[in-house]
């Protein structure tokens, strides 16, 4: 393993971390900062792998990735947290120690999974694929057990970390027409997001989304 | 019969025997320091063990041979064990006899009969105190044999000395998978040895305390060797994580002039972790004992990783 590689996993063994760290992180501000760092980590492994590769373009994905999910998409969320006064919230969260158990089990499962990739392809990324693969199901079992419809968008948010992330260990990133595409997709879905919060809290007087069970009809 | 590595053996156990307390007293004498108050010096644990040699034993009524016998037994179980972890050396005559695994399985003897012990009085803080050393037990060995584990895989063997080998003769490399086992490591000693934020190693009758539970009817020389036993968990703890994960400086075989070196080595990392363990202390407040599952589950997390991270990235 060259140095860069041995970076490369070190920052892909960071963001698996932080993706953790935001499962079972209760207050809100320290899982806006844990996803600025996975935002730092993905922006430098994204830099590193454009400088080992030669791939010139995701040098631009990374200063994108610096300025939107380092910078632009946590100033929104806290500006956001703080308009609706939930920055102070700690999230009532039942049994943590399992919810650590099934992401060891995803991350096991998202191994297995790319191993026959792992086989094939010849790029220096190609170990961090099953971490990419992790970061976005792990995301995916944060909405799944998290209840505040804000923490439900950071681990939204976190799974198109874990895409970018896979884009970049898969084929050295995609097209820069198509990340731009992405990014401003995002973008727009913070604002849409952002006027939803309001309306939950407004309809629910609560961020809770178990609230909206209650538009059921009576049986 | 080579003499050296027998001279070696009984070099370190000395060594164990004297510096543990010393090691505890550079900890609380740093913490002294922080906190702006006047420390007792760097041997008052030492004069607090001699004291307490000199002082009466007494035994409750109704105490068994258990409780008799435990204090000879933790102490003997944990000199062998520093006697099968490299700290100067690795040429260790007793370190064939016992691998990393086995050393675990010592550690967990001599818990289980100091749990025994506590409950032998049929005191209300004995069995309490015993009941929670066994949670924290049973969730910190699994994240500690992960961790061992991980270093296992990495060196190939489980054998501290063959670790201690391997990892100063081959070329360094950042791996992920260390710097997870090292994490975990460090909680996991945290909640073994009893510091904060798991246990808080100052108080005597405090409802929230641990292994002060336990230990609390024991006098005289029984608790002297039982609190030399403690100390020497600690100092132990601490040179399984130097030999597992920073073990530049500890003498090769057969090397008498590495030995000089090696003992600097082994000073200057003391103080560097006895400063990491004072600054964690200070840092941090106990935490309820409910939350001690998610703190060891974090270490059996952090173990995890390490170990498919060893698989995946490396």
């Amino acid at each position: 393993m060259n140095f860069a590689a041995q970076i490369n996993s070190i920052l892909a063994a960071l963001i698996l971390l932080t993706a953790f760290g935001l499962l079972v992180q209760r207050r809100i501000h320290g899982l806006l900062h844990l996803f600025a760092w996975q935002g730092v980590f993905l922006s430098i492994s994204t830099a590193v792998v454009g400088y080992t590769a030669g791939a010139h373009h995701l040098y631009i994905s990374s200063v994108l990735t610096l300025a939107l999910k380092v910078i632009l998409l946590p100033y929104i969320l806290y500006v956001l947290i703080h308009r609706l006064q939930i920055h102070k919230d700690v999230e009532t969260m039942l049994n943590v120690p399992t919810t650590m158990l099934i992401g060891i089990a995803l991350v096991i499962f998202s191994y297995h999974l790319t191993s026959p990739i792992r086989e094939l392809s010849t790029l220096v990324t190609r170990s961090t694929l099953a971490v990419a693969l992790s970061t976005v199901m792990l995301g995916l079992l944060m909405m799944i057990t998290r209840r505040n419809a804000v923490t439900q968008i950071i681990g939204f948010l976190a799974m198109e970390n874990g895409l970018f992330f896979a884009a970049t260990s898969a084929t050295y990133g995609m097209p820069l027409v198509v990340e731009l595409g992405v990014a401003l997709d995002i973008l727009i879905a913070a604002f849409i997001f952002g006027i939803f919060f309001f309306h939950i809290r407004t309809t629910f007087d609560s961020l809770d989304v178990e609230q909206m069970a209650k538009l059921k009809e009576e049986d | 019969m080579r003499i050296y590595p027998i001279i070696i053996e009984i070099l370190q156990i000395a060594i164990v025997l004297i510096l543990a307390p010393i090691f505890i007293g550079w900890i609380r004498m740093l913490k002294c320091w922080f906190q702006g108050r006047t420390s007792a010096g760097l041997f008052q644990p030492l004069r607090d063990i001699m004291k307490l040699f000199y002082k009466d034993v007494v035994l409750a009524e109704n105490a068994s041979w258990i409780f008799r016998f435990t204090p000879y037994l933790v102490f003997s179980v944990t000199v062998l064990a520093g006697g099968i972890i490299p700290i100067l050396s690795v040429d260790l005559p007793l370190s064939a006899t016992a691998d990393v695994i086995a050393l675990i399985a010592l550690f967990a003897i001599a818990r289980f009969f100091i749990a025994l012990a506590g409950m032998d009085i049929g005191t209300a803080f004995g069995g309490m105190g015993s009941s929670r050393e066994m949670m924290i037990a049973s969730l910190a060995e699994p994240a500690m044999l992960m961790a061992i584990f991980t270093v296992s895989l990495v060196s190939k063997s489980t054998s501290l000395s063959q670790i201690v080998q391997v990892i100063t003769h081959t070329e360094f490399i950042l791996r992920p998978s260390m710097a997870f086992a090292i994490l975990a490591f460090i909680l996991i000693t945290i909640a073994e040895t009893g510091r904060i934020p798991v246990d808080n190693p100052a108080t005597h009758l405090e409802l929230t305390m641990i292994h002060e539970a336990m230990i609390l009817e024991y006098s005289g020389r029984h608790l002297a060797l039982i609190e030399w036993a403690g100390m020497m968990k600690l100092f132990l703890f601490t040179s399984i994580g130097i030999a597992s994960f920073f073990p530049w400086g500890i003498a090769a075989v057969d090397n008498m002039f590495q030995l000089p070196a090696a003992i600097i080595f082994m000073a200057v990392k003391f103080c560097i972790v006895g400063i990491v363990i004072v600054l964690i202390e200070l840092g941090l407040a106990k935490m309820r004992i409910f939350r001690v599952p998610e703190f060891l589950g974090s270490a059996f997390l952090f173990a995890s990783l390490g170990m498919i991270s060893y698989f995946i990235l490396e």
